[in-house]
């Protein structure tokens, strides 16, 4: 994969995002603050912007720049969570992501060190109602496929439909973490949003895979 | 003297809970509220807590005091050696803080007098 994949992948998550901003906003509204679609939107709005402006050489910087972007610009507590997701998974690539293309295998480790970076942050675990539930169990179906020797098509498959299974198993979760959790009881029986969004990011790496050629 | 932010998803409340401590422990200690979106409008901004940690920064260390949710993600970015996350109630965490900076004590001091705000009873 290389910057060209991962620019549509970046756009991919920006009309994904555009798209579902309402659902998203809906989602936040009942156990939030109703920000998520529309900061969601102007972050990865602002990705794309930034990649168009000044579009990176190497996988690597193009994440980094990515996550450094939706900090900035998102404004909600997704920011600091994606951008970190981004910025993590974009350091992790090092000296492979200077090269012009990453392999299957690299992505995964680069979304498990961004993964690592959110739980980090966000002092988050599975089960705790938050985008890790969606995240988690994604990174975790990439890596069995690299494991297992799979295509990249069938990895993104696996990990998108293990993303929107752990983001609809939100749905009767208790919050433990982020604003939900000040709800306690009352957070159960809502998707979370940041699950739902989490979902549709790893969606978008099978649209920006069948934009190859 | 060690410095204090204020970080809040709402603009008016940092800067109010900063005008309540600065009348409890006196204006010579370095505090500044980074609360809102530059637009004004509720939500965290880095830019305004970049702003906010480089003008209260003396040099003898940063305390960020944030209120909640996405507040505490925004501050927990700026973590370094000499910038702290108090995990502490936004208002009276402020209050200890500014107070105990205000004495002129160090860092780790401040952080910790911060942190008793945790357990203040009010009855």
């Amino acid at each position: 994969m290389d910057t060209a994949f991962l620019t549509r992948w970046i756009a991919g998550i920006a009309d994904a995002v555009r798209a579902e901003r309402d659902r998203l906003t809906e989602l936040d509204a009942a156990i939030g603050d109703a920000d998520h679609g529309a900061n969601l939107d102007r972050g990865f709005g602002a990705a794309v912007q930034a990649l168009a402006d000044d579009p990176p050489a190497a996988p690597g910087a193009l994440l980094r720049l990515v996550g450094g972007t939706l900090i900035s610009r998102v404004g909600g507590a997704s920011g600091p969570l994606y951008g970190t997701a981004f910025r993590e998974a974009g350091r992790s690539l090092g000296s492979s992501g200077e090269a012009s293309e990453v392999s299957l295998a690299d992505l995964a480790r680069a979304l498990r060190a961004g993964l690592d970076g959110v739980t980090r942050l966000g002092s988050a675990a599975e089960g705790d109602k938050t985008m890790v539930d969606a995240f988690a169990p994604a990174v975790r179906a990439l890596e069995t496929a690299v494991s297992a020797g799979a295509g990249e098509r069938e990895a993104f498959e696996a990990a998108a439909s293990a993303a929107l299974a752990g983001a609809e198993a939100t749905v009767p979760m208790v919050a433990r973490k982020g604003r939900a959790s000040y709800l306690g009881p009352r957070s159960a029986g809502h998707e979370d949003p940041g699950a739902a969004s989490c979902a549709l990011i790893f969606a978008a790496l099978c649209t920006a895979d069948q934009g190859h050629g | 003297m060690v410095g204090i932010v204020l970080i809040s998803h709402s603009g008016p409340l940092a800067v109010e809970v900063a005008a309540l401590a600065a009348q409890i422990c006196g204006t010579a200690v370095p505090l500044a509220p980074a609360g809102g979106t530059p637009d004004g409008g509720l939500g965290n901004s880095t830019e305004l807590v970049a702003e906010a940690i480089s003008r209260v920064d003396q040099g003898d260390g940063v305390i960020l005091v944030p209120d909640l949710g996405g507040s505490v993600l925004t501050a927990r970015l700026f973590e370094a050696p000499e910038v702290v996350v108090a995990d502490v109630p936004f208002v009276e965490g402020a209050v200890a803080a500014a107070v105990s900076a205000s004495t002129g004590a160090p860092l780790r001091a401040v952080l910790a007098a911060a942190e008793e705000a945790r357990t203040f009873r009010k009855l």
